[in-house]
Order: structure tokens, then sequence, then C-alpha cells
């Protein structure tokens, strides 16, 4: 009985947030403006016919959305591990260096945008000052819908990639010595020892901080609003951020709805397909250590 | 790894001397900034050489700006306070709610415990406005909209889970035999829980308490959809004071300083339990 009292409060915080989940269903199958709630009716599935058919900005907002996530979880992968190879061994140095790295981390994503917001400033920002320098006239960071995607994404790599660095690390340093010991003394070329042997043992870490950095990735929210609120024109208005313009701007419950209700499917396939593999890769790893 | 080159190791302090810079060249130029004053700032070339000055602290402490066109009232010190409440009173009751759950499901492996930690963990992954948007009409229903009682039970959200999972965890490494021996002894269950599992799994719910106050604190999605001005924290309040008129870069900067500070102390204090909170234990093997 008690285990059930305990858990009690954990289950409420379920419910709590399973109404509001399926109320947000119903709303993506129904005509519902704010500023028409006469209107608001069941139009069954008219939104995600609408989506596919007769709506080129969702198109727009799911290409945006894959773009940002795939181009930020790739080179932060590539980068997290490559300043993790780099600071693999334990030493003062290094130590130090790792837990410096993790302070861009700490900062509130959001208030990290506003820091590169101050530094991309078209009048007096340093990195705006620095592109002149390189002989980039008239660099725009953010204001420019060439150069936005590219901004963000920088902030991105600059919050996130100690992320994966220290999975990473985390990992390179649990592996069992005993290969590596052997692989150097029969004198295996090092290329070699990092694709077949610690390539493949990092292998479930990497799954690991591929799958956090996804998720919240293809969600992100907090940079690209804080830095552009999905600015210039449509240039930036990934699902959260067109979910939220939508509710609160053009007062399309129905379309917003709808929106999140995607973004959650795709989540939830991604999650799932990650997980399958990620406890397979575990209990391979396990078997052989 | 014995045979490095000398080519290699200039390499290596090459590599890791730009990572260094640029993961660390943002904090600390907006640290520069944020003691300077729009003469300086708008300044070209940008020089590191100034004269520092406070005002831009005490513009934001005492809450008035003077301007050229007269005194503005700034709330940043009223921001700044609602971010430690809300957070501080979110991870209280995060930990009074969650640890004894984390235990719950530990120990006891119930019909339904692994599908509500699963619900629970499911939640940390889900797109926040999802469940934002419905909510801010419930909250008008309910009476809760722009209370902090409501802000607070939204942050369970941030909270609860993270803790939950990462504390279960802890439990799930203390060995069961110590528990029953007490239990043996004629301890009661609850007695049990507070003398041994508690104290044994201390490091791990400060650990996780601390990661909460975190998230707690960087959240941003939540309080833009759900507090008004005067509950925002200062995720929200410091995006505000960008737009407002009459404020100064310098005063942006010593704004954004004041906001990272208390995160970034707590991860420098807490560093060695991070990994393993971030990842939810994940990569504890």
């Amino acid at each position: 009985m008690l285990p059930y009292v305990l858990s009690l409060p954990a289950l409420l915080v379920c419910i709590g947030i399973l109404i509001p989940f399926v109320t947000a269903v119903i709303y993506s199958f129904q005509r519902y403006r704010l500023s028409q709630p006469w209107s608001r009716q069941f139009n069954w599935g008219e939104n995600y016919y609408n989506f596919l058919f007769n709506d080129p900005g969702f198109w727009n907002t799911l290409k945006i959305s894959l773009l940002y996530a795939g181009i930020t979880v790739t080179l932060e992968l590539l980068l997290g591990l490559g300043i993790a190879l780099l600071l693999q061994k334990r030493s003062r140095v290094n130590n130090f260096i790792s837990i410096m790295l993790l302070l861009p981390l700490m900062i509130a994503p959001a208030l990290a945008a506003l820091m590169w917001k101050l530094m991309t400033n078209p009048g007096f920002g340093i990195l705006s000052y620095l592109a002149n320098q390189v002989g980039l006239q008239n660099f725009r960071w953010a204001s420019s819908p060439d150069t936005a995607l590219l901004t963000v994404v920088l902030v991105d790599i600059w919050v996130y990639t100690p992320f994966i660095m220290i999975l990473l690390l985390a990992g390179l340093r649990s592996l069992p010595t005993q290969p590596f010991e052997a692989a150097a003394l029969d004198g295996v070329p090092r290329t070699f020892v990092f694709f077949r042997i610690t390539l493949p043992m990092l292998t479930p870490y990497i799954l690991t901080a591929t799958l956090f950095r996804l998720l919240d990735s293809i969600q992100q929210f907090d940079i690209i609003y804080a830095m552009t609120q999905g600015g210039p024109g449509n240039a930036l208005t990934v699902f959260q951020v067109e979910a939220y313009l939508n509710f609160f701007q053009s007062t399309n419950v129905g379309r917003s709805a709808a929106l999140m209700v995607i973004l959650w499917a795709i989540t939830y396939l991604l999650s799932n397909i990650f997980i399958k593999n990620w406890l397979r890769l575990r209990e391979r790893a396990r078997g052989e250590a | 790894m014995e045979t490095t080159s000398t080519l290699e190791k200039s390499l290596r302090f090459l590599a890791l001397s730009l990572v260094v810079i640029f993961f660390m060249f943002p904090i600390f130029w907006i640290f520069l900034m944020s003691f300077q004053t729009n003469e300086t700032i708008l300044q070209i070339p940008p020089s590191i050489v100034f004269t520092p000055t406070l005002s831009n602290y005490a513009a934001l402490i005492t809450g008035k700006l003077t301007t050229s066109a007269g005194t503005l009232d700034i709330a940043f010190m009223r921001n700044l306070g609602n971010s430690v409440f809300l957070s501080v009173t979110s991870v209280a009751l995060s930990l009074v709610l969650g640890v004894p759950a984390a235990y719950a499901f530990a120990r006891h492996k119930f019909r339904g415990s692994e599908d509500i930690a699963f619900t629970l963990l499911s939640f940390r992954f889900a797109p926040p406005l999802l469940v934002l948007l419905p909510l801010t009409q419930y909250f008008q229903w309910l009476g809760l909209s722009d209370t902090y009682f409501g802000l607070i039970w939204v942050y369970q959200l941030i909270c609860l889970p993270l803790i939950l999972w990462i504390v279960r965890g802890y439990f799930e490494d203390i060995s069961a035999d110590v528990e029953y021996a007490y239990r043996i002894a004629g301890h009661s269950w609850f007695a049990t829980f507070r003398k041994i599992a508690l104290p044994l799994a201390g490091p791990g719910i400060a650990a996780a308490g601390l990661l909460a106050f975190i998230f707690a604190w960087n959240n941003f999605v939540f309080a833009l959809v759900l507090a008004s001005a005067d509950k925002q924290p200062v995720t929200v309040g410091a995006l505000a004071f960008v737009t407002s008129s009459g404020i100064q870069y310098g005063q942006i900067a010593s704004a954004i300083v004041l906001s990272v500070t208390p995160t970034l102390a707590l991860a420098l204090y807490a560093q060695r339990y991070l990994v393993e909170g971030l990842s939810l234990g994940a990569v504890k093997g």
C-alpha cells in the first residue's frame, strides 16, 4: 500500500500533464481561432490535411527544424568528440579545461542568445567588427535571412557542445585499458585503434549523447526566440517558435496544436528508435566487458 | 601515446587553445562589457582597455536609471528575486514529493511503477509548448494564471522527472540487505527510509537537487508563456530588458552577468555530479 501512496504525487503530475496533452490533441482536430471563438468546431483532419496540400509555411517549418537539428547535432558531435579526445588524458590542465568548458552549458540558453546578440550587434558587436576585419563587409549575422540560421547554430554549438563533450569524456575515461595496451604492444596504427577499438566501444555513449541532443535540438525554442523571434521573415520559424507565434500572434490554436502534435510524434519516434538501439548496444557492451 | 612528437604536441596545444578561446571568450567579453559605459562600448576598434565603472550594476540594484530624458524604473531586481523564489520553492517541493516516490520505485516493483516512471521520463523529451498552450487556458479557468503557485506547479514538470530518475538510480545502488537488517531489528519502514536509505543516498539527492535548481533557473519557455511582468524570472525579464528604450548596453551585460552567476557558481561547486545527472545516469553503464 505504502509505495502507492508515495508515488501518488508523481502520478498526479503525470495526470496533470496528460490532461493538457489530450486537450492539445483535441484542439489539433478543430478549427479554433481565439479571435473567432464562434466559429470553433471540429474539422477533423483539416489542419493536418492543410499541412500536406496547401500550407507552404508548414514545409518551411519542417525543413528549418530538420536542418537546424541536423547541422547542430552533427557539428556538436564532431566537435565534442574531438575535444573529448584532446582532453582524454587525466592531467591537472585537462581537468581544469573540462570544468571551464562546462560553463556555457550552465548558462540559460535564452541568456546565451542575448550574449551573442550583444556580440553580433551591427553597431558595436565584437564579432561584427571581426567579420569586417576579415573582409566580410556588412555581415549582418542574425538580422539577415541568409546568415540567421548560421548565427543561431553557432549559439547552439557554443551552449551544447560541452554537453556532448562531457558525456564522451566520461565514456572515454571509463573504457577498459587492456585492448589499448594490447594494441600498443602489437604496434597497431593509431587510426586503426581509433576506428576499430575506441569508436565501437564508445558507441553507446555517442548514441546517448545524440539522442539527448537530437530531441532537444529539434525542439529548440529559447535560443531562436531570444535571438530573432523566428525572423527575419520566416527564416527561423522552427516548430516550437511557429506554434508559439501561431498561438499568441495569429491566435490560430488549431494549427498551433497540430504543429505540436506532429513535433511530438517526431520526437516519440526518434526516442523509440534510439532507446532500442541503445539498450541493445549496452547489453552487448556489458556482455563483452 | 608515448611517442608524441613535438609537432603533435604543438598541434594539440593549438587546438586546445582555440577550443578554450571559443568557449570562454563570450563570457569574458560580456563580463568586461558589464563594467563599461556606452561611450567605451561603442568605440571602434573595440578595446579591452577602459576605466571600469560600477554604474551599470548600481543602476540595476537601485532600480533607477538616469538618462538624459529622465529617470527610468527598471524591475530587474524583482526578476532576480522571482528566479530565486521560483527555483528554490520548486526544487524544495520536488524533493519532498520526488525522493519518497523515487524510493518506492527503486525498492518496490509494483504494478504500473515502470509505466509511471517512463511516462514521467518521456516528458523530459516532449515539446513543452504542447502542454503549455492548453495549460494557459486551464490556468485561466482555475484562477491560477499569474500566480506563483501556478508557476511552481508547472515547474514540477522540469524538476520532478529529473529528481525522480536520478535519485532512483542512487537508491537502487544501495544494497537492500542493509535495510533488511535494520527492519528485522524491529524498525519501521519509515525509520528505515529515514535512518538508512536517506543518508546513504544523500550525495545523490543533493546532486539531483542542484541540477534541478539549474534547470529551473535556466528555464525560459514556461515563464514566457505563463508569467506576467511582475512574476517573471531573469531569463524572460532580461529579454524584455533588451527591447526597452533608454537601456544602455552595459546594463544589459551586467544584467546577464548577475543572471548567470548563481548557476555558474553552483556548477563549479558540484561539477563532479553533473555528468551523471545530465544524462539521467544513462552513462553509468
